[in-house]
Protein backbone atom coordinates (compact mmCIF):
# COMPACT_ATOMS: atom_id res chain seq x y z
CA UNK A 1 0.00 0.00 0.00
CA UNK A 2 1.28 3.47 -0.78
CA UNK A 3 1.65 5.89 2.08
CA UNK A 4 -1.65 7.30 3.31
CA UNK A 5 -2.59 10.74 4.39
CA UNK A 6 -3.49 10.81 8.10
CA UNK A 7 -7.17 10.78 7.20
CA UNK A 8 -7.57 8.94 3.91
CA UNK A 9 -10.91 9.16 2.13
CA UNK A 10 -10.83 5.35 1.70
CA UNK A 11 -9.26 2.95 4.21
CA UNK A 12 -6.30 0.91 2.90
CA UNK A 13 -8.34 -2.32 2.94
CA UNK A 14 -11.10 -0.68 0.91
CA UNK A 15 -8.59 0.55 -1.68
CA UNK A 16 -6.80 -2.80 -1.97
CA UNK A 17 -9.99 -4.85 -2.25
CA UNK A 18 -11.51 -2.33 -4.68
CA UNK A 19 -8.71 -2.91 -7.19
CA UNK A 20 -8.64 -6.68 -6.65
CA UNK A 21 -12.35 -6.63 -7.42
CA UNK A 22 -11.64 -4.65 -10.60
CA UNK A 23 -9.09 -7.27 -11.72
CA UNK A 24 -11.44 -10.17 -10.92
CA UNK A 25 -14.45 -8.46 -12.52
CA UNK A 26 -12.67 -7.65 -15.79
CA UNK A 27 -11.35 -11.23 -16.03
CA UNK A 28 -14.79 -12.67 -15.24
CA UNK A 29 -16.54 -10.39 -17.72
CA UNK A 30 -14.17 -11.13 -20.62
CA UNK A 31 -14.04 -14.88 -20.02
CA UNK A 32 -17.80 -14.91 -19.39
CA UNK A 33 -18.40 -13.21 -22.74
CA UNK A 34 -16.30 -15.87 -24.46
CA UNK A 35 -18.29 -18.66 -22.79
CA UNK A 36 -21.56 -16.87 -23.60
CA UNK A 37 -20.87 -16.69 -27.37
CA UNK A 38 -20.63 -20.49 -27.52
CA UNK A 39 -24.40 -20.52 -26.88
CA UNK A 40 -25.99 -17.04 -27.05
CA UNK A 41 -29.46 -18.40 -26.32
CA UNK A 42 -31.26 -18.39 -22.97
CA UNK A 43 -33.96 -20.66 -21.56
CA UNK A 44 -36.07 -21.05 -18.46
CA UNK A 45 -36.37 -24.22 -16.38
CA UNK A 46 -34.13 -27.28 -16.36
CA UNK A 47 -33.44 -28.24 -19.98
CA UNK A 48 -32.44 -25.93 -22.83
CA UNK A 49 -30.78 -26.63 -26.18
CA UNK A 50 -31.01 -25.66 -29.84
CA UNK A 51 -33.83 -28.17 -30.40
CA UNK A 52 -35.95 -26.13 -27.98
CA UNK A 53 -37.45 -22.67 -28.15
CA UNK A 54 -35.31 -20.16 -26.28
CA UNK A 55 -36.75 -17.65 -23.86
CA UNK A 56 -34.72 -15.16 -25.89
CA UNK A 57 -31.54 -15.21 -27.90
CA UNK A 58 -28.95 -12.54 -28.50
CA UNK A 59 -28.47 -11.80 -32.24
CA UNK A 60 -24.71 -12.28 -32.40
CA UNK A 61 -22.51 -14.88 -34.12
CA UNK A 62 -21.59 -17.96 -32.10
CA UNK A 63 -18.37 -19.89 -31.59
CA UNK A 64 -20.21 -23.16 -32.35
CA UNK A 65 -21.60 -24.19 -35.72
CA UNK A 66 -24.45 -26.06 -33.99
CA UNK A 67 -26.13 -22.79 -32.93
CA UNK A 68 -28.43 -21.30 -35.58
CA UNK A 69 -27.50 -17.62 -35.55
CA UNK A 70 -28.26 -16.45 -39.10
CA UNK A 71 -24.60 -15.59 -39.57
CA UNK A 72 -22.68 -17.73 -42.03
CA UNK A 73 -19.49 -17.77 -40.03
CA UNK A 74 -18.37 -19.24 -36.73
CA UNK A 75 -16.21 -17.46 -34.17
CA UNK A 76 -13.10 -19.23 -32.84
CA UNK A 77 -13.66 -21.45 -29.79
CA UNK A 78 -12.06 -19.81 -26.76
CA UNK A 79 -13.90 -21.69 -24.02
CA UNK A 80 -10.93 -23.70 -22.73
CA UNK A 81 -8.84 -20.87 -21.27
CA UNK A 82 -11.98 -18.82 -20.68
CA UNK A 83 -13.38 -21.43 -18.33
CA UNK A 84 -10.04 -21.83 -16.52
CA UNK A 85 -9.76 -18.03 -16.14
CA UNK A 86 -13.43 -17.63 -15.17
CA UNK A 87 -13.15 -19.93 -12.18
CA UNK A 88 -9.72 -18.67 -11.12
CA UNK A 89 -11.03 -15.09 -11.18
CA UNK A 90 -14.15 -16.25 -9.30
CA UNK A 91 -11.89 -17.53 -6.52
CA UNK A 92 -10.11 -14.16 -6.44
CA UNK A 93 -13.51 -12.47 -6.17
CA UNK A 94 -14.61 -14.74 -3.33
CA UNK A 95 -11.40 -14.25 -1.33
CA UNK A 96 -11.53 -10.50 -1.96
CA UNK A 97 -15.15 -10.40 -0.83
CA UNK A 98 -14.23 -12.21 2.40
CA UNK A 99 -11.19 -9.99 3.02
CA UNK A 100 -13.37 -6.90 2.55
CA UNK A 101 -16.66 -8.10 4.00
CA UNK A 102 -15.65 -9.75 7.27
CA UNK A 103 -13.58 -6.83 8.68
CA UNK A 104 -16.17 -4.36 7.39
CA UNK A 105 -18.85 -6.04 9.49
CA UNK A 106 -16.84 -5.39 12.65
CA UNK A 107 -14.86 -2.20 12.04
CA UNK A 108 -17.96 -0.14 11.33
CA UNK A 109 -17.29 0.40 7.61
CA UNK A 110 -20.70 -0.92 6.54
CA UNK A 111 -22.55 0.70 9.43
CA UNK A 112 -20.79 4.06 9.24
CA UNK A 113 -20.28 4.51 5.50
CA UNK A 114 -22.84 2.38 3.67
CA UNK A 115 -25.99 2.15 5.79
CA UNK A 116 -28.03 5.31 5.07
CA UNK A 117 -28.63 7.64 8.01
CA UNK A 118 -32.05 7.11 9.63
CA UNK A 119 -33.50 10.26 8.10
CA UNK A 120 -32.37 9.30 4.60
CA UNK A 121 -33.95 5.86 4.29
CA UNK A 122 -36.72 6.99 1.96
CA UNK A 123 -37.26 7.49 -1.77
CA UNK A 124 -37.45 11.25 -1.31
CA UNK A 125 -33.88 11.43 -0.07
CA UNK A 126 -32.71 9.33 -3.05
CA UNK A 127 -34.69 11.50 -5.45
CA UNK A 128 -33.16 14.64 -3.93
CA UNK A 129 -29.68 13.28 -4.69
CA UNK A 130 -30.63 12.34 -8.24
CA UNK A 131 -32.14 15.78 -8.86
CA UNK A 132 -28.96 17.34 -7.63
CA UNK A 133 -26.98 15.22 -10.08
CA UNK A 134 -29.36 16.17 -12.89
CA UNK A 135 -28.95 19.88 -12.07
CA UNK A 136 -25.22 19.17 -12.30
CA UNK A 137 -24.72 20.97 -9.05
CA UNK A 138 -21.04 20.94 -8.09
CA UNK A 139 -20.34 18.37 -5.39
CA UNK A 140 -19.94 20.15 -2.09
CA UNK A 141 -17.73 18.72 0.62
CA UNK A 142 -20.67 17.57 2.71
CA UNK A 143 -21.67 15.15 -0.10
CA UNK A 144 -18.32 13.51 -0.54
CA UNK A 145 -18.08 11.87 2.83
CA UNK A 146 -19.83 9.78 3.87
CA UNK A 147 -21.37 8.67 0.60
CA UNK A 148 -24.74 10.14 -0.29
CA UNK A 149 -27.79 7.94 -0.01
CA UNK A 150 -27.95 7.09 -3.76
CA UNK A 151 -24.34 5.87 -3.65
CA UNK A 152 -25.00 3.97 -0.43
CA UNK A 153 -27.96 2.11 -1.93
CA UNK A 154 -26.06 1.34 -5.14
CA UNK A 155 -23.03 0.04 -3.21
CA UNK A 156 -25.16 -1.99 -0.79
CA UNK A 157 -27.04 -3.48 -3.75
CA UNK A 158 -23.82 -4.49 -5.50
CA UNK A 159 -22.17 -5.86 -2.35
CA UNK A 160 -25.14 -7.66 -0.79
CA UNK A 161 -27.38 -8.51 -3.77
CA UNK A 162 -25.66 -8.56 -7.17
CA UNK A 163 -22.32 -10.11 -6.17
CA UNK A 164 -23.80 -12.84 -3.91
CA UNK A 165 -26.37 -13.60 -6.63
CA UNK A 166 -23.71 -13.90 -9.35
CA UNK A 167 -21.77 -16.41 -7.22
CA UNK A 168 -24.95 -18.30 -6.35
CA UNK A 169 -26.27 -18.49 -9.94
CA UNK A 170 -22.79 -19.54 -11.08
CA UNK A 171 -22.57 -22.36 -8.55
CA UNK A 172 -26.14 -23.40 -9.42
CA UNK A 173 -24.80 -24.37 -12.87
CA UNK A 174 -22.21 -26.72 -11.37
CA UNK A 175 -23.38 -30.35 -11.57
CA UNK A 176 -20.98 -31.24 -8.78
CA UNK A 177 -21.93 -28.40 -6.41
CA UNK A 178 -25.66 -28.96 -6.92
CA UNK A 179 -25.24 -32.65 -6.10
CA UNK A 180 -24.27 -31.55 -2.58
CA UNK A 181 -26.62 -28.53 -2.44
CA UNK A 182 -29.60 -29.23 -4.74
CA UNK A 183 -31.56 -26.38 -3.18
CA UNK A 184 -29.08 -23.95 -4.77
CA UNK A 185 -30.55 -24.73 -8.21
CA UNK A 186 -34.07 -25.79 -7.15
CA UNK A 187 -34.68 -22.37 -5.61
CA UNK A 188 -33.81 -20.71 -8.92
CA UNK A 189 -36.15 -22.89 -10.98
CA UNK A 190 -33.57 -25.08 -12.72
CA UNK A 191 -30.19 -25.02 -14.35
CA UNK A 192 -31.22 -22.96 -17.39
CA UNK A 193 -33.02 -20.44 -15.18
CA UNK A 194 -29.81 -20.09 -13.15
CA UNK A 195 -27.86 -19.46 -16.38
CA UNK A 196 -30.36 -16.82 -17.52
CA UNK A 197 -30.27 -15.09 -14.12
CA UNK A 198 -26.46 -15.20 -14.23
CA UNK A 199 -26.67 -13.31 -17.53
CA UNK A 200 -29.16 -10.71 -16.19
CA UNK A 201 -27.01 -10.19 -13.11
CA UNK A 202 -23.97 -9.62 -15.35
CA UNK A 203 -25.90 -6.92 -17.23
CA UNK A 204 -26.88 -5.28 -13.94
CA UNK A 205 -23.24 -5.29 -12.79
CA UNK A 206 -22.04 -3.84 -16.11
CA UNK A 207 -24.65 -1.07 -15.87
CA UNK A 208 -23.43 -0.33 -12.35
CA UNK A 209 -19.82 -0.12 -13.58
CA UNK A 210 -20.79 2.23 -16.43
CA UNK A 211 -22.64 4.60 -14.08
CA UNK A 212 -19.91 4.27 -11.43
CA UNK A 213 -17.10 5.18 -13.84
CA UNK A 214 -19.16 8.00 -15.35
CA UNK A 215 -19.80 9.47 -11.90
CA UNK A 216 -16.10 9.20 -11.03
CA UNK A 217 -15.25 11.06 -14.23
CA UNK A 218 -17.87 13.73 -13.62
CA UNK A 219 -16.89 14.33 -10.01
CA UNK A 220 -13.19 14.73 -10.75
CA UNK A 221 -11.44 11.71 -12.21
CA UNK A 222 -7.93 12.51 -10.99
CA UNK A 223 -8.84 13.33 -7.42
CA UNK A 224 -11.11 10.29 -7.14
CA UNK A 225 -8.40 8.04 -8.57
CA UNK A 226 -5.87 9.48 -6.14
CA UNK A 227 -8.32 8.87 -3.31
CA UNK A 228 -8.84 5.23 -4.32
CA UNK A 229 -5.11 4.54 -4.91
CA UNK A 230 -2.88 6.77 -2.78
CA UNK A 231 -5.54 7.20 -0.12
CA UNK A 232 -5.41 10.96 -0.21
CA UNK A 233 -8.29 13.33 -0.61
CA UNK A 234 -6.02 15.05 -3.14
CA UNK A 235 -5.78 18.76 -3.86
CA UNK A 236 -9.11 20.39 -4.52
CA UNK A 237 -10.03 19.90 -8.13
CA UNK A 238 -12.88 21.67 -9.83
CA UNK A 239 -15.38 18.96 -10.81
CA UNK A 240 -16.05 18.48 -14.49
CA UNK A 241 -19.63 19.87 -14.55
CA UNK A 242 -18.43 23.06 -12.91
CA UNK A 243 -15.54 23.29 -15.36
CA UNK A 244 -17.94 22.87 -18.25
CA UNK A 245 -20.17 25.55 -16.76
CA UNK A 246 -17.18 27.89 -16.41
CA UNK A 247 -16.12 27.22 -19.99
CA UNK A 248 -19.50 28.30 -21.25
CA UNK A 249 -19.18 31.70 -19.61
CA UNK A 250 -17.77 34.51 -21.75
CA UNK B 1 2.64 3.29 6.80
CA UNK B 2 2.01 6.64 8.37
CA UNK B 3 4.98 9.02 8.14
CA UNK B 4 5.04 9.68 11.88
CA UNK B 5 5.33 5.96 12.65
CA UNK B 6 8.67 4.70 11.38
CA UNK B 7 9.32 1.00 10.86
CA UNK B 8 9.83 -0.39 14.35
CA UNK B 9 11.45 -3.62 15.44
CA UNK B 10 8.07 -4.81 16.69
CA UNK B 11 6.54 -4.34 13.27
CA UNK B 12 9.44 -6.17 11.63
CA UNK B 13 9.05 -9.10 14.02
CA UNK B 14 5.27 -9.17 13.51
CA UNK B 15 5.69 -9.12 9.73
CA UNK B 16 8.33 -11.84 9.96
CA UNK B 17 6.05 -14.06 12.04
CA UNK B 18 3.15 -13.44 9.65
CA UNK B 19 5.21 -14.36 6.58
CA UNK B 20 6.60 -17.49 8.27
CA UNK B 21 3.13 -18.54 9.43
CA UNK B 22 1.75 -17.95 5.94
CA UNK B 23 4.48 -20.01 4.30
CA UNK B 24 4.11 -22.79 6.88
CA UNK B 25 0.34 -22.73 6.38
CA UNK B 26 0.70 -23.06 2.61
CA UNK B 27 3.20 -25.89 2.99
CA UNK B 28 0.87 -27.70 5.41
CA UNK B 29 -2.10 -27.16 3.05
CA UNK B 30 -0.05 -28.52 0.15
CA UNK B 31 0.93 -31.60 2.16
CA UNK B 32 -2.67 -32.25 3.24
CA UNK B 33 -3.93 -31.69 -0.31
CA UNK B 34 -1.46 -34.26 -1.68
CA UNK B 35 -2.28 -36.75 1.05
CA UNK B 36 -6.02 -36.56 0.41
CA UNK B 37 -5.65 -36.44 -3.41
CA UNK B 38 -7.04 -32.93 -3.74
CA UNK B 39 -4.67 -31.83 -6.52
CA UNK B 40 -5.90 -32.30 -10.11
CA UNK B 41 -3.51 -33.55 -12.82
CA UNK B 42 -3.70 -30.21 -14.67
CA UNK B 43 -2.59 -28.23 -11.60
CA UNK B 44 0.46 -26.72 -13.32
CA UNK B 45 0.59 -23.47 -15.25
CA UNK B 46 -1.17 -20.14 -15.06
CA UNK B 47 -4.58 -21.49 -14.05
CA UNK B 48 -3.28 -24.19 -11.70
CA UNK B 49 -4.12 -22.33 -8.47
CA UNK B 50 -7.76 -21.78 -9.41
CA UNK B 51 -8.13 -25.29 -10.77
CA UNK B 52 -6.65 -26.80 -7.61
CA UNK B 53 -8.92 -24.70 -5.37
CA UNK B 54 -11.97 -25.73 -7.40
CA UNK B 55 -11.17 -29.43 -7.43
CA UNK B 56 -10.15 -29.54 -3.75
CA UNK B 57 -13.21 -27.58 -2.60
CA UNK B 58 -15.57 -29.68 -4.72
CA UNK B 59 -14.02 -32.93 -3.48
CA UNK B 60 -14.27 -31.86 0.15
CA UNK B 61 -18.01 -31.16 -0.14
CA UNK B 62 -19.11 -33.64 -2.82
CA UNK B 63 -17.16 -36.85 -2.28
CA UNK B 64 -20.34 -38.89 -1.66
CA UNK B 65 -23.09 -36.54 -2.81
CA UNK B 66 -25.66 -37.75 -5.33
CA UNK B 67 -26.37 -35.96 -8.60
CA UNK B 68 -29.89 -34.59 -8.89
CA UNK B 69 -32.43 -37.07 -10.20
CA UNK B 70 -35.64 -35.95 -11.89
CA UNK B 71 -39.19 -37.14 -12.41
CA UNK B 72 -40.18 -38.89 -15.64
CA UNK B 73 -42.26 -35.84 -16.58
CA UNK B 74 -39.08 -33.74 -16.62
CA UNK B 75 -37.39 -35.80 -19.34
CA UNK B 76 -36.53 -33.49 -22.23
CA UNK B 77 -38.56 -34.29 -25.35
CA UNK B 78 -35.93 -32.85 -27.63
CA UNK B 79 -32.48 -33.86 -26.43
CA UNK B 80 -29.60 -32.45 -28.43
CA UNK B 81 -26.36 -34.05 -29.48
CA UNK B 82 -23.36 -32.80 -31.38
CA UNK B 83 -22.76 -34.12 -34.88
CA UNK B 84 -20.43 -37.10 -34.91
CA UNK B 85 -17.29 -37.27 -36.95
CA UNK B 86 -17.31 -40.15 -39.48
CA UNK B 87 -17.06 -43.30 -37.39
CA UNK B 88 -14.06 -45.65 -37.74
CA UNK B 89 -14.55 -48.77 -39.89
CA UNK B 90 -14.26 -50.98 -36.83
CA UNK B 91 -17.30 -49.28 -35.33
CA UNK B 92 -19.30 -49.76 -38.53
CA UNK B 93 -18.43 -53.48 -38.62
CA UNK B 94 -19.48 -53.93 -34.99
CA UNK B 95 -22.66 -51.95 -35.64
CA UNK B 96 -23.54 -54.14 -38.67
CA UNK B 97 -23.46 -57.11 -36.34
CA UNK B 98 -25.72 -55.50 -33.74
CA UNK B 99 -22.70 -54.82 -31.46
CA UNK B 100 -22.67 -58.52 -30.48
CA UNK B 101 -18.86 -58.48 -30.68
CA UNK B 102 -18.39 -55.16 -28.83
CA UNK B 103 -15.76 -55.67 -26.13
CA UNK B 104 -14.87 -53.60 -23.13
CA UNK B 105 -11.39 -54.49 -21.93
CA UNK B 106 -10.22 -53.54 -18.46
CA UNK B 107 -6.60 -53.50 -17.39
CA UNK B 108 -4.01 -51.63 -15.37
CA UNK B 109 -3.95 -51.90 -11.58
CA UNK B 110 -6.44 -54.78 -11.36
CA UNK B 111 -5.96 -58.35 -10.16
CA UNK B 112 -7.70 -60.01 -13.14
CA UNK B 113 -7.57 -58.00 -16.38
CA UNK B 114 -10.64 -58.98 -18.38
CA UNK B 115 -12.79 -58.27 -21.37
CA UNK B 116 -16.60 -58.00 -21.26
CA UNK B 117 -19.30 -58.20 -23.91
CA UNK B 118 -22.30 -55.88 -23.64
CA UNK B 119 -24.45 -58.80 -22.38
CA UNK B 120 -21.84 -59.70 -19.76
CA UNK B 121 -21.85 -56.11 -18.53
CA UNK B 122 -25.66 -56.08 -18.38
CA UNK B 123 -25.57 -59.32 -16.35
CA UNK B 124 -23.69 -57.47 -13.58
CA UNK B 125 -26.84 -55.49 -12.80
CA UNK B 126 -28.47 -52.39 -14.17
CA UNK B 127 -29.87 -49.20 -12.77
CA UNK B 128 -31.95 -46.48 -14.36
CA UNK B 129 -31.57 -42.85 -13.44
CA UNK B 130 -33.09 -39.66 -14.78
CA UNK B 131 -30.28 -37.15 -14.74
CA UNK B 132 -29.21 -34.00 -16.46
CA UNK B 133 -26.39 -33.77 -18.96
CA UNK B 134 -24.98 -30.28 -19.40
CA UNK B 135 -22.47 -29.11 -21.98
CA UNK B 136 -19.76 -26.66 -21.03
CA UNK B 137 -21.24 -24.44 -23.80
CA UNK B 138 -24.35 -23.91 -21.67
CA UNK B 139 -27.05 -26.17 -23.14
CA UNK B 140 -28.48 -29.18 -21.35
CA UNK B 141 -31.16 -31.83 -21.37
CA UNK B 142 -32.64 -34.37 -18.97
CA UNK B 143 -32.85 -38.04 -19.97
CA UNK B 144 -33.27 -41.44 -18.43
CA UNK B 145 -30.09 -43.46 -18.62
CA UNK B 146 -29.92 -47.19 -17.99
CA UNK B 147 -26.71 -49.03 -17.39
CA UNK B 148 -24.37 -50.92 -15.11
CA UNK B 149 -22.54 -49.04 -12.35
CA UNK B 150 -18.86 -48.76 -13.24
CA UNK B 151 -18.12 -49.93 -9.69
CA UNK B 152 -19.80 -53.30 -10.41
CA UNK B 153 -17.48 -53.88 -13.35
CA UNK B 154 -14.45 -52.71 -11.37
CA UNK B 155 -15.38 -55.10 -8.53
CA UNK B 156 -15.24 -57.99 -11.02
CA UNK B 157 -11.62 -57.28 -11.92
CA UNK B 158 -10.40 -56.38 -8.43
CA UNK B 159 -9.01 -52.86 -8.20
CA UNK B 160 -5.70 -52.46 -6.35
CA UNK B 161 -6.02 -50.51 -3.08
CA UNK B 162 -3.58 -47.84 -4.22
CA UNK B 163 -5.48 -47.12 -7.46
CA UNK B 164 -6.37 -43.43 -7.79
CA UNK B 165 -7.80 -42.90 -11.27
CA UNK B 166 -9.80 -44.70 -13.92
CA UNK B 167 -9.08 -43.90 -17.56
CA UNK B 168 -11.58 -44.63 -20.29
CA UNK B 169 -11.03 -44.69 -24.02
CA UNK B 170 -13.50 -44.30 -26.89
CA UNK B 171 -13.39 -46.28 -30.12
CA UNK B 172 -12.98 -42.78 -31.57
CA UNK B 173 -9.28 -42.49 -30.81
CA UNK B 174 -8.99 -38.81 -29.85
CA UNK B 175 -11.50 -39.17 -27.02
CA UNK B 176 -10.17 -40.41 -23.74
CA UNK B 177 -10.86 -39.18 -20.25
CA UNK B 178 -10.15 -40.07 -16.65
CA UNK B 179 -11.90 -39.64 -13.31
CA UNK B 180 -10.78 -40.06 -9.72
CA UNK B 181 -11.95 -42.99 -7.58
CA UNK B 182 -14.64 -40.84 -5.90
CA UNK B 183 -16.38 -40.54 -9.26
CA UNK B 184 -15.37 -43.99 -10.56
CA UNK B 185 -16.91 -45.79 -7.57
CA UNK B 186 -19.89 -43.42 -7.34
CA UNK B 187 -23.21 -45.31 -7.64
CA UNK B 188 -24.49 -42.99 -10.38
CA UNK B 189 -21.42 -43.40 -12.60
CA UNK B 190 -22.77 -45.98 -15.04
CA UNK B 191 -21.81 -47.69 -18.28
CA UNK B 192 -25.03 -46.74 -20.05
CA UNK B 193 -26.55 -48.95 -22.73
CA UNK B 194 -30.06 -47.49 -22.68
CA UNK B 195 -31.63 -44.07 -22.97
CA UNK B 196 -35.29 -43.17 -22.44
CA UNK B 197 -36.49 -46.81 -22.41
CA UNK B 198 -34.75 -47.86 -25.61
CA UNK B 199 -31.24 -48.84 -26.69
CA UNK B 200 -28.75 -46.01 -26.45
CA UNK B 201 -28.74 -44.47 -29.96
CA UNK B 202 -25.39 -44.29 -31.75
CA UNK B 203 -25.62 -40.49 -31.84
CA UNK B 204 -25.79 -40.37 -28.06
CA UNK B 205 -22.89 -42.78 -27.58
CA UNK B 206 -24.39 -46.21 -28.16
CA UNK B 207 -23.76 -48.98 -27.57
CA UNK B 208 -21.76 -47.99 -24.48
CA UNK B 209 -21.28 -44.57 -22.91
CA UNK B 210 -19.82 -43.79 -19.51
CA UNK B 211 -22.24 -41.41 -17.80
CA UNK B 212 -20.61 -39.28 -15.10
CA UNK B 213 -23.60 -37.18 -14.00
CA UNK B 214 -21.69 -35.05 -11.48
CA UNK B 215 -19.53 -33.62 -14.25
CA UNK B 216 -20.19 -31.79 -17.52
CA UNK B 217 -21.00 -33.66 -20.71
CA UNK B 218 -17.48 -33.92 -22.05
CA UNK B 219 -16.56 -36.34 -19.27
CA UNK B 220 -19.35 -38.69 -20.45
CA UNK B 221 -17.34 -40.21 -23.28
CA UNK B 222 -19.18 -42.15 -26.01
CA UNK B 223 -18.37 -45.60 -27.47
CA UNK B 224 -16.24 -46.93 -24.59
CA UNK B 225 -13.97 -49.86 -25.45
CA UNK B 226 -11.17 -49.70 -22.91
CA UNK B 227 -10.72 -48.93 -19.23
CA UNK B 228 -7.39 -48.60 -17.42
CA UNK B 229 -7.00 -48.34 -13.66
CA UNK B 230 -3.92 -46.43 -12.51
CA UNK B 231 -2.31 -44.65 -9.58
CA UNK B 232 -0.75 -41.93 -11.72
CA UNK B 233 -1.82 -40.10 -14.87
CA UNK B 234 1.71 -38.95 -15.68
CA UNK B 235 2.44 -41.60 -18.29
CA UNK B 236 -0.76 -41.14 -20.32
CA UNK B 237 -0.71 -38.68 -23.20
CA UNK B 238 0.91 -35.46 -22.07
CA UNK B 239 0.41 -36.37 -18.41
CA UNK B 240 -2.40 -33.86 -17.87
CA UNK B 241 -4.99 -36.50 -17.05
CA UNK B 242 -7.03 -36.70 -20.25
CA UNK B 243 -7.51 -35.38 -23.77
CA UNK B 244 -9.41 -32.34 -22.48
CA UNK B 245 -6.52 -30.47 -20.81
CA UNK B 246 -4.41 -31.22 -23.90
CA UNK B 247 -7.07 -29.31 -25.87
CA UNK B 248 -7.13 -26.52 -23.28
CA UNK B 249 -10.14 -27.67 -21.23
CA UNK B 250 -9.97 -28.48 -17.54
CA UNK B 251 -9.67 -32.08 -16.38
CA UNK B 252 -12.21 -31.65 -13.59
CA UNK B 253 -15.53 -30.69 -15.15
CA UNK B 254 -17.74 -30.62 -12.06
CA UNK B 255 -18.29 -26.90 -12.55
Amino acid sequence: MPASAPNPRHAPLVRLTHWLTVVAFVALLLSGLEIFVSHPRFYWGDSGNVNMHPLFSIPIPSSRDTVPTGYNYVLPDQNGWSRYLHFQAAWLLVFTALAYGIPSLFNGHFRRNLVPAPGKRNPRAVWAVIQKYLRRAPADHADSRPYNVAQQIAYLGVIFVLFPLIIWTGLAMSPSFTSAFPLAVLALGGRQSARTLHFFDTIALVLFVIVHVAMVALSGFRSRMRAMTLGEPGPAEIPLPARLANARQP
Amino acid sequence: MKPNQPLTRRKLVTAGIAVTAGAAGLAAADKLARRYSLIPPDSGGLYGPGETLTYAAQRLITRHSMAREFAKSQICEKPFRNELAPMPDLYKQLQANGFRDWKLSIGGLVSHPASFSLAEIRALGMRSQITEIACEEGWSYIAQWTGTPLSSVLNQVGVAPHARYVLYQSIEKPWWESIDMADALHPQTILAQGMNDSDLPAGFGGPLRLRVPRQLGYKSVKFITQITVTDSLKSFGKGLGSASPEAGYSWFAGI
